[in-house]
């Protein structure tokens, strides 16, 4: 378990971490929590000629809030995130996925930005984020840009990041009206990752529910939203019935794996199940 | 002690045996600051990297090593060619049948590989991390052949063969039929008058050991004779087997098992890495170290379990059992090792387990598969035994209508019925199965439970609740070494201890039986402390090192303390009978008339006059003042040697939820009450309960070694191959009764394995039985939501999983952590 040699850079700006990366050419690598990436190094799936670290890249940490959103610095940990009262407040569903992610250790060093750019599938906090509509904001040599989480995740371990490009921060909408939100995870033994697991965010009104955002982790190569049931529930009675009824469709669309945990048929009744499950709880039934 | 007769006003300090002491060992041990094997540094060490064949069968072509022999600060490469006439074959210790096929086993393969992770070459460089750069440049040609993996298959007509050079997958065949050897009568008649036959197929999947510790080896050489240190289970054996394997005389070789951390059977082996590594010091005259990553480890230290049994139990309408036959093939991977085929072998007596079966026959076939071999795991034969025999009774409760509790009380042998001897021959020692099972029902509140059981099922809630038992008993304290001859194994079964008397009054306490985490240094101290009357601070036990601890023959088989122990208090005697000689002399009386209590020899009726048995220690080394003829010391050995087994027993009872939505188990509590004799400390024995149980609920629930269709191990990380942790256990209720073992001065019975051996039925058991009234029948283990779920829903035992890894980690697996460059590597990205 010993990495193939690769060359190394601590740079303390965004500006340095940037010419760092155009310096490595396209072998070089982002390091942030190293959770991801110094494993499958050490594996030698991934042998990157030189590293960039950004622990000391202080600007890219911390939770500010931005008026109509809130912005998480890339390289904010896990553990900062369930702690922050920002977080807590306007985006609760992001702290309860983080919560559910591997164990205090991993959670003590891993960060925001780097599981949302590791983009794995079986990753709790893609789907959270794609569920919450939230922008990407990427800085490159030329500037800065800003993707929808839609258009982020393109494919299995792969997102729009250019390969000279860094994610800096995730902007979080804040939510107006009354939202209830549930992440619920499906996993075999606590420090493990997703099966498959549902973000749920719902907005009520009226006993009814107005609106409905539904994210899935691990049923398909990247994140996915689960359209047609967004749809059903979306002037449906706040009841146990019409979800019931909406978490039916959870599964269309996706495209999820077979594996040691799980075949394909059986990820789409989870899908079905857990999203019923999150819907329900988030409603507050 | 009759001392303390005598004088029962003035009782000594509390007696050590019984205190739930902390072990003095911890410390060291949890901190990680002491000797662990990849702790050692020598002076101009070399570092060893093997390289691994990715491939599950082929013939070797050429091996290309030229580039990684030019690559820097590698000092050579070595491949099977090289070392084929020196490195002779890992050692078979128990060849079963005399007509057993061993097709031998090279350290490093020489013409064909025969599983995935087999060494192929071996790099050695200034540094780890040179050597395993270095492994990558390894280009070898592989012929692919046929891969053999199901054993059902494997024995069919016209099979691949999982070795070119033999005539067949079957190693051998071993039967026990109590009515051949007169321990029992014929299973036939019985089956034949049975009202009820019941038969089933059981699948014992394939576990890892999984050590905490990895292996690790260091040998340094000196002159002709050669130090190694190793990270095993068995140094005495292993010095005795690499002399014999090696050509280097036993007296030219000094094995050291420094601390070890854990082993759990997986490091009760003559690895082909400890023969590398003596071969590699040998031809360099240097010391070097090899230490294996985790990846290696999952993929070639050896497997455990990995059994088909075909069960077929016979018995009356009233619920008496009549008859039992066993039908197992058992994987040996593809090659045998040190007890690979003796293991199901230690699992044929205790199928009829604590029923009276009148008639019984054993009948299993060794069958090799191009996979890493397997041999002893924690219980070794016996947990696949009680599974087999515990799941069944279930299975014949279900088909007689009866409650599983009452099969078992009809048919188990009562305490007034000890000593008993089973159809299968084995006398059995002391229990009470009535009381143990009376204590885990009040531990577990089992009547609340069924009630709550009953109005799940009533108002059909999606979380269904079941009960399961697994009342089972095991040999322990391996072995007497005629029992042990008369079944074709290599060695005996006796266990070795001295005691040295120090002039300071000090004790040091030599054992050959060698821990690898299990706390012999402070439960040996209890039980000298207690013979000599000596404080407990004031001894050390030695251990592990073939030079101080000469001889010996380690730990499993839960036989430390039941035969090692046992050695040492036999030990203690000795030296407590030297002592008084002396004592007598210096107090001027005769022997007859002293007492020896807390330490000290005293007059009988003579108050105030006395020696202490440290006093006499410090005369002895002065031996100014010794009794004419006798020689000035006090020290002793014994060598034990049990005439019998010993038989823990215990009730196990887990109450499991089932989410029928999604398959997902979890245990809602756990009861059990294990019966393991004398309690020489109830916190190492706490201790030793709640792993067994971990590990025993984890076949249940969590642990499978899984190859797909090319043989590659897919579970070859921690993300994929489940051990649980704390966080994914329950609270255990634990409890004991005591029936003392009969054949050692102890009266302990061995506690080592008893939580694996029992709790995996018990925990099948139970989520059988929450979901029984949906017409579910069998679930494969592991018990993953996915099969509970097919069972419930789609019928069937929940079928075989997906082969392929989670994507964690980019699905990371053999095929590419077997030190080979892959194109991915190469290129530097994720996969
Ligand atoms: C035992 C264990 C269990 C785990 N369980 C879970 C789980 O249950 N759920 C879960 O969601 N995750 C789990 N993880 C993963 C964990 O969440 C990781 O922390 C996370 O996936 C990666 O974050 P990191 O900061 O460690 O990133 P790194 O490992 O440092 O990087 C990951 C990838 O992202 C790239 N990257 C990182 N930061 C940036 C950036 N700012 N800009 C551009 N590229 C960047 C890196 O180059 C690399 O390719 C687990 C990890 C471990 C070790």
């Amino acid at each position: 378990m010993i990495p193939a040699a690769f060359g190394y850079v601590r740079p303390g700006t965004v500006d340095e971490a940037l010419r760092a990366l155009a310096d490595g050419g396209e072998d070089a690598k982002v390091l942030a929590g190293g959770q991801s990436l110094i494993p499958v190094m050490r594996l030698r799936l991934a042998a990157p000629s030189m590293v960039v670290d950004l622990t000391r890249v202080t600007e890219l940490r911390g939770v500010r809030d931005d008026g109509d959103a809130l912005a998480i610095g890339a390289m904010t940990t896990h553990s900062d995130v369930i702690s922050d009262p920002l977080i807590r407040e306007f985006a609760p569903l992001i702290a309860q996925a983080t919560e559910t992610v591997a164990d205090r250790q991993v959670r003590h060093r891993g960060t925001f930005g780097g599981a949302l750019a590791h983009a794995d599938p079986a990753g709790d906090l893609p789907a959270v984020a794609l569920a919450l509509d939230a922008e990407f904001v990427l800085a490159g040599p030329g500037g800065r840009r800003t993707v929808p989480a839609r258009d982020f995740f393109v494919d299995y371990l792969t997102t729009a990041l250019a390969e000279d490009e860094l994610l800096v921060e995730v902007r979080i909408p804040k939510l107006a009206g009354s939202w209830g939100m549930h992440y619920e995870k499906f996993n075999r033994v606590a420090q493990a990752w997703s099966i498959v697991a549902v973000a749920a965010a719902v907005r009520r009104e009226n006993g009814h529910i107005a609106e409905a955002r539904i994210g899935l982790t691990n049923m398909g190569p990247t994140p996915l939203r689960a359209t047609a049931t967004e749809q059903a529930l979306a002037g449906a009675d706040a009841g146990e019935a019409a979800i019931a009824e909406a978490a039916r469709h959870a599964a269309e669309g996706t495209a999820p794996s077979d594996d040691l945990n799980a075949r394909a048929d059986y990820r789409a009744h989870l899908a079905e199940v857990l999203t019923r499950r999150a819907v329900t709880a988030a409603v507050g039934l | 002690m009759t001392a303390v007769e005598d004088r029962p006003m003035t009782a000594g300090p509390a007696k050590e045996v019984g205190q739930a002491r902390k072990r003095k060992e911890d410390a060291r041990l949890i901190t990680g600051k002491t000797t662990w094997t990849d702790n050692m540094v020598l002076p101009g060490m070399l570092h060893l990297a093997v390289v691994r064949s990715p491939v599950a069968h082929a013939k070797l072509g050429t091996i290309d090593v030229e580039a990684a022999r030019s690559a820097p600060n590698v000092v050579a490469v070595f491949t099977g060619r090289d070392l084929a006439e020196e490195q002779g074959s890992i050692p078979c210790a128990w060849p079963v049948t005399p007509e057993m096929v061993n097709p031998g086993h090279p350290s490093v393969a020489v013409d064909e590989v025969n599983h995935v992770g087999e060494a192929v070459a071996v790099i050695v460089a200034r540094s780890k991390t040179a050597a395993q750069d270095a492994v990558e440049l390894v280009d070898v040609d592989y012929d692919p052949l046929p891969v053999v993996l199901d054993m059902e298959r494997a024995l069919a007509e016209g099979a691949a063969l999982t070795h070119d050079h033999v005539a067949s997958n079957e190693s051998y065949r071993w039967i026990f039929d109590a009515g051949e050897a007169g321990t029992g009568s014929s299973t036939d008649e019985a089956f034949a008058k049975a009202d009820v036959v019941v038969s089933r197929r059981f699948v014992q999947q394939r576990l890892i050991p999984a050590f905490m510790e990895p292996r690790s080896t260091v040998v340094q050489p000196q002159g002709d004779n050669y130090t190694m240190w190793s990270a095993t289970q068995v140094p005495h054996i292993l010095r005795i087997m690499l002399a014999m394997t090696t050509g280097v005389p036993e007296h030219k070789l000094r094995v050291i098992a420094p601390d070890v951390g854990g082993g759990f059977g997986g490091k009760l082996q003559v690895t082909p890495e400890e023969v590398i590594t003596l071969l590699v010091a040998k031809r360099l005259g240097k010391p070097v170290k090899w230490t294996e990553t985790r990846s290696e480890s999952l993929m070639s230290a050896h497997h455990g379990r990995d059994q088909i049994q075909y069960v077929d139990i016979a018995a009356d309408r009233e619920g008496n059992v009549l008859g039992l036959k066993v039908h197992l093939l058992a994987d040996m991977g593809a090659y045998l090792r040190l007890v690979t085929p003796g293991v199901p072998i230690l699992g044929a007596f205790m199928f009829p387990a604590i029923y009276k079966f009148p008639a019984y026959r054993f009948d299993c076939q060794g069958v090799f598969t191009n996979k890493t071999p397997t041999d002893a795991y924690r219980g070794a034969g016996r947990p696949e035994a009680t599974f087999a025999i515990e799941r069944i009774m279930d299975e014949l409760a279900v088909e007689l209508g009866m409650d599983p509790l009452e099969l078992r009380r009809k048919n188990w042998i009562n305490a007034d019925e000890f000593p008993f001897t089973t159809v299968a021959g084995l006398e059995y020692d002391s229990g009470d199965y009535e009381q143990a099972t009376q204590q885990a029902l009040e531990l577990l509140g089992y009547d609340e439970l069924r009630e709550e059981q009953r109005r799940r099922r009533e108002s059909n809630d999606p979380v269904q609740l079941g009960i399961g038992f697994s009342t089972f008993t095991e040999m322990c304290g391996l072995a007497p070494s005629r029992v042990l001859g008369s079944l074709s194994y290599g060695a005996g079964g006796w266990e070795h201890a001295s005691i040295r008397m120090l002039p300071t009054g000090k004790v040091e306490v030599i054992t050959g039986s060698t821990p690898h985490g299990q706390g012999h240094e402070t439960a040996w101290s209890q039980l000298v402390a207690d013979e000599l009357g000596v404080p407990f601070e004031d001894i050390e036990v030695l251990h592990g090192d073939t030079a101080i601890s000469p001889r010996g023959l380690d730990t499993y088989g839960s036989r430390s303390l039941v035969v090692g122990g046992a050695a040492v208090v036999n030990a203690s005697q000795k030296v407590v009978a030297k002592a008084r000689t002396v004592a007598a002399h210096l107090l001027e009386a005769s022997e007859d008339d002293l007492q020896f209590e807390s330490g000290t020899f005293s007059v009988r009726g003579t108050p105030g006059s006395g020696v202490s048995i440290q006093e006499i220690a410090l005369a002895t080394f002065a031996a100014h003042n010794f009794p004419d003829g006798v020689e000035p010391s006090i020290d002793a050995d014994a060598t034990f040697d049990p005439v019998n087994f010993s038989f823990p027993h215990g009730t196990h009872i887990c109450a499991m939820e089932v989410d029928t939505e999604t398959g997902m188990v979890t245990i809602r509590k756990y009861a059990c009450v294990d019966d393991v004799g004398k309690i020489v400390n109830p916190l190492i024995v706490e201790g030793q309960i709640h792993g067994g149980l971990a590990q025993g609920i984890a076949q249940a629930l969590y642990e499978e070694a899984v190859y797909d269709e090319d043989g590659n191990l897919t579970t070859g990380t921690f993300v994929d191959y489940l051990v649980p942790s704390a966080a994914d256990l329950p609270h255990f209720d634990t409890g004991n009764t005591v029936h003392e073992a009969p054949g050692n001065p102890i009266g302990a019975k061995g506690v080592g394995e008893a939580g694996c051996i029992a709790s995996t039925p018990a925990v099948v058991n139970a989520a059988l039985d929450a979901v029984r009234h949906l017409g579910v029948t069998d679930i494969l283990m592991p018990l993953t939501p996915e099969r509970v779920w097919r069972a419930i829903h789609r019928g069937g035992d929940g079928g075989d999983r997906a082969t392929a890894g989670t994507n964690a980690y980019g699905g990371a697996q053999t095929e590419t952590t077997a030190g080979v460059s892959t194109p991915e590597s190469r290129l530097g990205g994720d996969r």
